[in-house]
């Protein structure tokens, strides 16, 4: 049986099972007690789990994210929640320096079951400290995995997996996703990481779509299918893990690869994809790869301004067109 | 002014008259401690005292590689502290963390092996000085960044007091670290949250080259307890009997309930900062008032003129932690190294790890 829910009742509904499942799991973070999380995603939790177990914390990014690290050393597996991904800055020596090095360095004798949740993405006029998504900095340092699901089915399956996974994740999920609804199972599932989905089939152009960028690129293959332009979308689900398997498979199709990341281009996500389906797969390029990303820019308040910099469908169709061209 | 040395000799000087009347305390042992236990006290110092000797030593003779920063001195903080803990209570360390995993039990032919990168070392070759860690014995490991190890200790009381455990952790930092942003953040989560918690700030006065003093508007790290409404003690930290009372008191209060204490253990640092430092930023003669505090040299002249112990069994403890250390060297020199093959050894976890195949 599948019921339709949104993306912010999936990830609910999986931090509340999970929480039910396992007395050692627990939510930190600032407002996600009593007011339940700014989108609602932990609504309800403290109530039936208590105040040990459902944490508002003053505004101590690096304190959250440090004491989530001595408490997954200890016993627990926290999940510490950070309101906007942006701020994970402020705890960047402690999960970049400590957490994602500590079972490394210590010979492997130290385990970190925790997760560090954060909202990312752009739009709304939420300016330059609210909106910046961080996947390809912290898929560039060993020791982490990042997350970033976009449908109801993936963030609560991935989502189970993070908290059930022996090690530190990252799980991203998007400002502008929250809303969007989807069927999802009732019974117990969980998602491995490092599994892409092929959202779209087609045999002309593969298109890499990361996070939000899945919505719009299907949107943007519905337009080019009128005009007789075939993409297959694939959205990655992780960024590290990556599954290039499924990448290579359909280029090896289409021969063309276009990457959509909705942070901004220089050293992003999309160049380690691009070098990599190059490097293994050189011979099947028959054009030279595409990325659609975020410009360099700090994210303008202004309307007009912001649309400029945050990609799109027609970003997305006009440099298919391009390719196609 | 500009300063040819960080500190003057007069400076110096004066700093001592002062720790004299306000800090320095009588060698008077707790009234539970038995004499086997102040022994063991010494044992571990002298333990501490040999090993991070030799270290230096072997580092000058490339038998240790990388940096190692050496606890002589500091003895009778991490012993008299580990010395009020049960088995079971964690502690977190700095990146001098030799003295902190010898006084919670560590191995010393483990320890050995791991300062020389051997794979029979306590984190297969992969840390060293900077990283050793203890994990079973409850030493949380050593973090070569200032200030971090702050929050793990959080985490730690976090996870007794969820899960109803009776553990305290202590929170081994420098002088240092007290003006890391990340300090303030975890005395204050855990005095809100009453987390059982002992953060202990080994104040050595010295941040590399810059004294507290310098670093510091109010010297007494102590004092900053106010602003988070916990306990702030400052004590002797040449003094193995002052540390140990009031980690025993603090930890009493932690499991009971009644949230974290700040104590400030104030010595000095009289050595270099690590094993290459050419302390050109002070004048050496300013380190030879305060190496008359020595620790080890104060807790053997207790022990023999209190009558606890004689000479002789003094002399012999301290043979012994030189035998004991010489054997560790000895395993360190014969263990194996890593194998290429453990590169990637603990990257994640093993499940993890078999899936990524080559693509790591």
């Amino acid at each position: 049986m599948t019921r339709v829910m949104t993306v912010k009742q999936a990830l609910n509904e999986a931090l509340y099972e999970e929480m039910q499942r396992d007395e050692t799991i627990i939510i930190m973070g600032c407002d996600v007690a009593i007011r339940g999380n700014p989108f609602g995603v932990t609504k309800g939790l403290y109530e039936e789990f208590g105040p040990d177990r459902v944490r508002d914390t003053p505004i101590s990014e690096a304190a959250i994210i440090g004491a989530c690290l001595g408490a997954a050393a200890t016993g627990l597996r926290p999940i510490g929640e950070i309101l906007f991904s942006d701020w994970i800055t402020i705890g960047m020596d402690q999960l970049v320096n400590q957490i994602a090095k500590i079972r490394y360095m210590f010979g492997g004798r130290i385990e970190v079951p925790l997760v560090i949740r954060a909202p990312v993405g752009a739009g709304g006029g939420q300016a330059a400290q609210h909106s910046q998504s961080f996947e390809s900095w912290f898929s560039h340092v060993p020791g982490l995995q990042v997350v970033l699901p976009i449908t109801p089915y993936d963030v609560k399956g991935l989502l189970k997996t993070a908290i059930r996974n022996n090690d530190p994740v990252l799980f991203f999920e998007h400002k502008r996703g929250y809303e969007i609804q989807g069927e999802v199972p009732e019974e117990d599932y969980t998602i491995p990481f490092g599994e892409a989905v092929v959202r779209r089939e087609g045999s002309d152009v593969t298109i890499v779509a990361v996070s939000i960028m899945v919505h719009r690129a299907l949107a943007a293959a519905e337009e080019l299918s009128q005009m007789g332009i075939e993409c297959e979308v694939i959205d990655p689900r992780t960024a590290y893990p990556f599954d290039y398997d499924t990448v290579i498979e359909s280029v090896a199709k289409t021969h063309r690869l276009v990457v959509a990341h909705e942070s901004n281009r220089r050293s992003g996500i999309g160049a380690e994809i691009v070098s990599q389906v190059t490097e293994r797969a050189f011979d099947e390029l028959d054009e030279r790869p595409v990325i659609v990303a975020g410009r360099n820019v700090p994210m303008p308040y202004n309307r007009t301004l912001e649309s400029m910099v945050i990609p799109n469908e027609d970003t997305l169709r006009d440099a298919i067109l391009e390719l196609m061209d | 002014m500009v300063r040819e040395s960080s500190i003057t000799l007069e400076e110096s000087k004066a700093a001592l008259e002062e720790f004299k009347k306000e800090v320095l305390a009588p060698m008077e042992p707790p009234p539970e401690l038995s004499i086997e236990g102040q022994l063991e006290i010494y044992r571990k110092m002298a333990v501490i005292r040999v090993f991070d000797t030799r270290v230096k030593e072997l580092w000058k003779q490339n038998f240790i590689y990388g940096l190692a920063h050496s606890y002589v001195g500091a003895e009778a903080v991490a012993v008299g502290a580990c010395a009020a803990l049960y088995e079971g209570d964690y502690i977190t360390s700095t990146h001098r963390g030799h003295g902190h995993t010898i006084a919670k039990g560590g191995d010393l032919k483990k320890m050995m092996a791991e300062l020389m990168g051997k794979y029979d070392g306590y984190c297969h070759g992969k840390g060293g000085s900077m990283h050793i860690a203890a994990v079973d014995e409850g030493m949380l490991g050593a973090t070569g960044i200032v200030g971090s190890g702050m929050p793990i200790a959080v985490g730690a009381g976090l996870t007794a007091k969820v899960l109803k455990k009776d553990f305290v952790t202590v929170c081994f930092h420098g002088d240092g670290g007290t003006n890391q942003g990340i300090w303030h953040e975890s005395i204050n989560l855990s005095s809100t949250w009453d987390l059982p918690v002992i953060f202990l700030c080994e104040n050595n006065q010295w941040a590399i080259s810059l004294p507290y003093s310098q670093a510091a508007k109010n010297p007494r790290v102590a004092d900053r307890a106010i602003g988070y409404g916990i306990p702030g003690v400052t004590v002797d930290g040449f003094n193995p009997f002052a540390v140990y009372k009031a980690v025993k008191e603090a930890a009493h209060r932690a499991r009971n309930g009644e949230g974290p204490t700040l104590i400030e253990a104030k010595f000095y640092r009289y050595i270099g900062h690590f094993v290459a430092d050419d302390e050109q930023y002070r004048d050496a003669a300013t380190n030879e008032p305060w190496g008359a505090l020595d620790p080890l040299r104060r807790m053997a002249g207790y022990l023999v003129e209190s009558g606890v112990a004689s000479q002789e069994t003094v002399d012999a403890i301290y043979e012994e932690a030189q035998a004991a250390v010489e054997d560790a060297i000895e395993y360190g020199k014969q263990a194996p190294e890593p194998s290429p093959d453990t590169l990637y050894e603990g990257l994640y976890s093993p499940e993890f790890l078999q899936s990524l195949g080559e693509e790591i």
